[in-house]
């Protein structure tokens, strides 16, 4: 049996399946990030001294990588505009610089956790650590998970196209808005950890 | 410029088109923003005031990723009513660290 609303919307609420899931996701991921950040406020307000996130982090590298991201949300829309129009290798294009963008990412972050481990600042070190090594890290596996599904959808996953563009197009629409919520999160982080 | 729908997806290319110029437009508005966020960072201002005005450029940010990008400007009933009940519990979540430091911890000095 077929399973229903895979890609045709249901009459009472307008949505698929899948719409309707990634949100309940999301929603589920902002209480996961927001569990963290109110034991990191818990954490702050508590402690005698904090220190200013710039004393310790690099700044223009995490500004780089805001930079980064940012762009990446834009070519992911960009990437489900292109299937929205019916241009595929737009879409290939655009999905392919965004999986790329997330490396990038990657690449900085890796550079950036090297760079403290060298000097011997581990999450154990003290609490401003163990705050910024927990939400960037979990930042850091969204960022992964996320371009392994688009990853899958520029390559493999896009036989679909072919068969059914309407699902196809849906499904980047879904992998987008979780991309989106990456962007997002890391919105937030890039202040209360950097900057403040 | 074709105003008819798509074939493939039935989607109307100027509503598309709409679309795009407005990715754009919050693309460069981000960008902006990150820079006064950056900025306001080297500003000598007391930890409230930099909290307050880091955090909503942060939420402006935010709303822009989620309005436009997640277009949730346009969205169904359903899910306002998923991200309503959600916004409703972050804000009990973040409201009881504040709480639990001005009645002084739930650990009586």
């Amino acid at each position: 049996m077929e399973i229903p609303y895979t890609f045709q919307e249901r009459r009472d609420t307008g949505l698929t399946n899948g719409k309707i899931g990634i949100w309940l996701f999301l929603a589920s991921e902002v209480m996961l990030f927001g569990a963290l950040f109110a034991s990191y406020i818990l954490i702050r307000v508590g402690a005698t001294s904090w220190p200013r996130g710039d004393t310790i982090l690099d700044v223009p590298l995490a500004t780089f990588n805001t930079i980064v991201l940012i762009s990446s949300s834009v070519t992911m829309v960009m990437a489900w505009a292109s299937l929205m129009r019916n241009r595929f290798g737009t879409f290939r294009l655009y999905m392919g610089a965004t999986v790329l963008l997330g490396g990038v990412f990657l690449v900085v972050k890796y550079f950036e956790y090297s760079h403290h481990l060298h000097l011997g600042e581990y999450p154990k070190t003290n609490n401003f650590l163990a705050v910024y090594y927990t939400l960037t890290g979990l930042h850091m596996l969204h960022v992964i998970g996320g371009m392994v599904v688009n990853a899958y959808f520029w390559g493999p996953g896009a036989k679909l196209w072919k068969t059914n563009p309407v699902w196809f197009t849906n499904r980047v629409e879904h992998s987008g808005l979780f991309w989106h919520f990456v962007d997002l999160v890391w919105i937030f982080l890039f202040p209360t950890l950097y900057l403040l | 410029m074709s105003d008819h729908a798509d074939p493939a997806t039935g989607h109307h290319a100027v509503d598309i088109d709409k679309h795009v110029r407005v990715y754009i437009t919050v693309f460069v508005a981000l960008m902006v923003l990150t820079v006064i966020t950056v900025a306001i960072s080297y500003l000598d201002l007391s930890v409230p005031m930099a909290v307050t005005i880091a955090m909503f450029v942060a939420v402006v940010k935010g709303s822009l990723v989620a309005g436009y990008f997640m277009h949730l400007v346009s969205e169904k009933k359903l899910i306002y009513a998923v991200m309503l009940l959600t916004v409703a519990f972050f804000i009990v979540l973040m409201a009881l660290p504040v709480i639990t430091h001005n009645i002084g911890y739930w650990i009586n000095e």
